[in-house]
């Protein structure tokens, strides 16, 4: 007897890894294009056991220790971003160097490689990221947004969010709030 | 969460076809992979949007000015969709005043571009907008609060 079988791999694989992830109790989302956002951390012990059961099925996890230099780069930054007794009392360049005890040129080199953009251009766009949730979020004024994120000035902030966004703060306050207003109308 | 080896999803709608040609040949140029699907309408655009088999692309390029369905029309309709909520928009406009920037963000678009005159400056701004949109999609940033203007 011949049986004639019609499958979609495409849904095959995301309930082999929706399996796998449960079965290891990791808290993931699947993303489309092969991607998988990961919301804890998982230990090294999960992440072999990871790659060697979903290895069965010929699915692989992308990964090479560049990469994983480049999440650990971004992860500092956002470190010193987030918590302000962080804050390097030496130049940034130093502080990564030093963090990741590796030369700063390697350092940025790979990161540029991977990301297409430069460790400046990543600090920027994440203070300015940080300054957007601290006006939306919690409230803030520029002033005090602009203490708590070591600006040397209000107006130097402005200008920041301004090159990065093409916004001054207040039109981009008044969009959100405006954008709010809509939402709760719909 | 290794994102170098994922290509971009561009989707381009534009009804001058100069214009489209001239956005392909920016593309060729660009460093991240990437794949480009070209509309010539706003219909069409959506059709495709709609089709149960379209993957969620990873920014949307919209002219504005299009003859029969607007791009501010195709914002608006793709806003409306809870499903569409995490796709990037950028809407280019021959428009600069900032009655026009104002209101097309807040129908949702994510990225306004004034459209320059000069070929060349037109390819910068292309490569910046994704360049930036890339760093929103790989670093997972809020897309809610994603605004660039330039």
């Amino acid at each position: 007897m011949k049986l004639y079988i019609k499958y979609d791999i495409n849904l095959a694989c995301r309930v082999i890894l929706q399996e796998q992830l449960e079965a290891l109790q990791i808290k993931y989302e699947l993303m489309e294009f092969g991607e998988i956002e990961i919301s804890d951390s998982v230990t090294d012990e999960q992440f072999s056991l990871l790659q060697s059961n979903i290895g069965r099925y010929g699915i692989e996890i992308i990964n090479n220790q560049k990469s994983q230099l480049v999440q650990r780069i971004k992860d500092t930054i956002i470190d010193m971003i987030y918590e302000k007794d962080k804050l390097p009392t030496t130049t940034i360049s130093n502080y990564l160097a030093d963090q990741l005890n590796l030369s700063y040129g390697y350092i940025a080199n790979v990161f540029s490689e991977y990301t297409y953009t430069s460790i400046e251009n990543f600090i920027i766009i994440q203070k300015i990221e940080r300054a957007k949730k601290l006006i939306v979020e919690d409230g803030l004024t520029l002033t005090e947004v602009s203490y708590k994120l070591n600006y040397s000035s209000v107006a130097y902030l402005s200008a920041q969010f301004k090159k990065v966004t093409g916004l001054t703060p207040s039109l981009f306050k008044r969009i959100v709030d405006k954008r709010r207003e809509l939402s709760q109308n719909a | 969460m290794d994102t170098t080896h994922s290509q971009m999803n561009i989707l381009l709608c534009d009804d001058d076809a100069d214009d489209r040609l001239f956005f392909k040949e920016a593309m060729t140029e660009l460093k991240v992979q990437n794949d480009l699907k070209v509309f010539e309408n706003g219909s069409e655009l959506m059709d495709y949007l709609h089709h149960p088999d379209t993957l969620l692309p990873h920014i949307l390029f919209l002219d504005i000015n299009m003859p029969c369905k607007s791009g501010l029309e195709c914002l608006k309709e793709i806003r409306e969709h809870a499903k569409f909520k995490n796709l990037v928009i950028a809407i280019y406009s021959t428009s600069n005043s900032e009655e026009d920037i104002e209101e097309t963000f807040t129908n949702g678009a994510n990225i306004f571009i004034k459209k320059p005159s000069d070929f060349s400056l037109l390819k910068k701004a292309i490569h910046h907008v994704l360049n930036i949109n890339w760093q929103y999609h790989t670093d997972g940033l809020n897309k809610e609060t994603f605004f660039l203007s330039l």
